[in-house]
């Protein structure tokens, strides 16, 4: 009888670490204008975008003057801790009770995607920044979304395609196994295979992962000059400093497919050094990224992800497009967002497509070596500006229906 | 080369070794859990909590004081043993004589403060603790490369474990210790003062735990939900050893880790959840647990 008192406590137990653990008319339709950040506020995304993002919002309105069309423009922020349900609900709530207009950052591909669906209905603007997936702007892409910062197809074309031209020309996968690490592994073994690469061999890793020495040692094992890992955080932060600690890095070479400035501040340059990544935004770009970059860095401890910079850019070019169109209404919002050019301290000569894909330049870096670093957020060489319209689909291969071919 | 089931003797080898070191890890956290169990009949699942915090006291010594590993090796333990002392005083104490789900909740509750608060004061992308320079590079065995600091997680961990087994099982301090499982009014009869000994046994189980967290900060990343994803697996063993069965929580945490290790060979996808399909065959078999017996 004890026994099973005990049992039935056990089972109770589990389920709560499961629960735990275990994403108009003119001018402004309510006489103001509300920007709501949706993010990851304490989860495994909460570093790269999380209240980093709240903070980029929050100078994007100070820095636009807090006003637009005569109107004060105000500012919440919500945790949707990666979940989908919870993300939806929230996205609803303030549509309909807040009053909110836009709704920007959204750290994974399924929330934003729950996310977009209801904006779709409500008619309202949604800002994606930290989710990835492809199918935001293909199979899933609705009129009134903007894709900001980058997605899986830039990222293993960016890194994909260099590091075979530098002679990395065979592959083996670790893939975390969920919808995110399957297409990131999909789109980089596209690339590589297209551009006369080969794949030797993959493993599907559970999600979450924190002792890789198994499946780097079948990596080992495959022959292959290139390690790429298909996924994100921890997971991709345990698996470079156990390749370190194996010796892998010796032989072979580490391609991570999507890494953060955060992340390698956390690995530290000793152990991330020579590592080819692709990122939309690198603060030490150029002068006008610099200034903003440290004055963001004043006011959180770290320098900003392109994450939270794609935040910051996407919504003062949305102030501008309120400003121009002389309403919020979504549709004449998205047109004049359309027809500006996106020229700021995130992306030079930008555009937005019909799909809602941001068209920008992407970068290849490499991780300096500790000596060629010269001091704290220095992590960075540019290898290669990778040109907007090269680095995303075209719109011949893209899916999505609102692109006229 | 040889070939089992398509993979390669040589391979098969690497990964058992491998298994081996997460075994050793799952053998010193199981067995703390299994000695508070044992005693106290307490569900500590805060255990993972304590785990993380022995990595970060370990961190922060070498950060903040540059207090190098092998003083961290013992500090860590004895200040996480110290909250655990002051934990189970001041709160655990209050609990003994209600349903084993109080003891839970409060251990679940104290779990999620503990990760709230270093969440919030080192955020979760985790911190990076470099591995002591003796144990830099590592040795090539043939069959894999194994790095020294590997071979020191393994004998560290086992002869911790053996040490606490010898203790409880043939020492005569061990002998109170058992008793006081069995009767612990009778011993006090005896002028033993058991309070003090469950206090000091509870200190010990926590401090294995944070024990195990120094062992690991060099392998992973130190991040305040470091111990939230093993504690599942780590009460699994426990329950798949038999609650409170002290050989049994070693055994069983070293043989997992080995299946485990196969299973990350054969069929990757099901190495997340191997433990617990065997958790709930035996459940269903020997409902005690394999060391286990029905009280």
């Amino acid at each position: 009888m004890a026994k099973k008192r005990l049992l039935s406590a056990f089972g109770t137990g589990l389920a709560l670490v499961m629960a735990v653990s275990g994403a108009s008319a003119a001018g402004l339709s309510d006489g103001v204008l509300k920007v709501g950040v949706m993010t990851d506020m304490s989860g495994a995304y909460a570093d790269l975008s999380g209240p980093g993002s709240a903070l980029a919002a929050q100078m994007a309105i100070e820095d636009y003057g807090g006003i637009v069309l005569g109107k004060k423009i105000e500012f919440t922020s919500a945790d949707h801790q990666n979940k989908a349900d919870i993300a939806a609900n929230k996205a609803r709530e303030w549509f309909d009770a807040d009053k909110v207009d836009v709704i920007a950052d959204l750290s994974t591909s399924s929330t934003a995607l729950a996310v977009m669906e209801i904006a779709n209905q409500k008619n309202k603007v949604t800002l994606i920044s930290t989710g990835g997936s492809t199918k935001i702007t293909n199979s899933n892409c609705i009129a009134t979304n903007v894709h900001w910062t980058y997605d899986t197809y830039a990222l293993a074309v960016g890194t994909g395609k260099a590091v075979v031209a530098n002679g990395g020309d065979t592959w083996f996968f670790i893939t975390a196994d969920y919808a995110f690490g399957h297409s990131l592994e999909g789109d980089t073994a596209d690339v590589v295979t297209a551009s006369g690469g080969k794949v030797l061999g993959k493993v599907r890793v559970p999600f979450p992962n924190a002792d890789f020495s198994s499946f780097l040692l079948q990596a080992q094992a495959s022959g292959a000059k290139i390690i790429g890992l298909a996924n994100a955080g921890s997971d991709t932060i345990n698996a470079i400093k156990q390749a370190k600690e194996f010796g892998i890095t010796e032989n072979q070479t580490l391609a991570g497919l999507l890494i953060f400035i955060t992340d390698i501040n956390s690995l530290g340059l000793e152990t991330a050094q020579g590592m080819m990544l692709t990122t939309g935004f690198y603060w030490d770009r150029d002068e006008e990224s610099r200034a903003w970059s440290k004055r963001f860095q004043a006011r959180h401890k770290s320098m900003p992800t392109m994450s939270q910079a794609g935040v910051y850019s996407s919504l003062m070019h949305y102030f501008k497009a309120v400003d121009k169109a002389g309403t919020d209404e979504a549709h004449a919002v998205m047109a004049a967002m359309k027809s500006l050019p996106i020229n700021d301290m995130f992306a030079k000569n930008g555009y937005i497509r019909d799909d809602g894909r941001m068209i920008h330049d992407m970068y290849l870096v490499q991780v300096k070596k500790p000596s060629e670093s010269k001091g704290p957020w220095d992590y960075y060489k540019v290898l290669r500006t990778i040109p907007g319209d090269e680095a995303y689909i075209t719109p011949e291969k893209s899916t999505c229906k609102l692109l006229k071919k | 080369m040889m070939q089992v089931f398509g993979i390669s003797i040589q391979a098969l080898l690497g990964q058992l070794l491998i298994g081996l070191i997460n075994g050793s890890f799952y053998a010193v956290l199981s067995l703390g859990l299994a000695i508070i169990f044992g005693l106290l009949n307490i569900i500590n699942f805060a255990h993972g909590a304590q785990y993380m915090l022995g990595a970060f006291v370990a961190w922060m010594g070498l950060t903040y004081l540059g207090v190098n590993y092998w003083v961290g090796l013992i500090l860590a333990p004895l200040v996480v043993g110290l909250f655990g002392i002051i934990m189970e005083r001041l709160m655990l104490r209050r609990l003994y004589h209600l349903d084993h789900l109080y003891g839970l909740l409060l251990t679940f509750g104290l779990a999620l403060v503990l990760e709230g608060l270093f969440r919030q004061l080192y955020g979760v992308s985790g911190l990076s603790y470099p591995i002591p320079d003796v144990f830099q590079g590592g040795v090539n065995l043939g069959f894999m490369f194994l790095p020294y600091y590997r071979a020191w997680v393994i004998v560290a961990s086992l002869s911790v474990c053996f040490c606490t087994w010898f203790v409880i099982e043939r020492t005569k301090l061990g002998a109170y210790l058992r008793a006081a499982t069995e009767n612990p009014e009778l011993l006090q009869a005896f002028g033993i003062n058991v309070p003090l000994m469950i206090t000091l046994t509870f200190g010990y189980g926590v401090a294995l735990a944070g024990f195990a967290g120094v062992l690991a900060a060099p392998i992973y990343q130190v991040t305040p939900v470091m111990g939230s994803n093993l504690i599942i697996v780590v009460f699994a063993v426990v329950v798949i050893g038999g609650m409170g069965s002290i050989l049994g929580s070693i055994i069983t945490g070293i043989s997992l880790g080995l299946l485990e290790g196969l299973t990350k060979v054969f069929y990757p996808e099901a190495s997340g959840v191997v433990v617990f399909v065997i958790m709930a065959l035996v459940l269903l078999i020997r409902p005690a647990g394999l060391f286990g017996r029905l009280k």
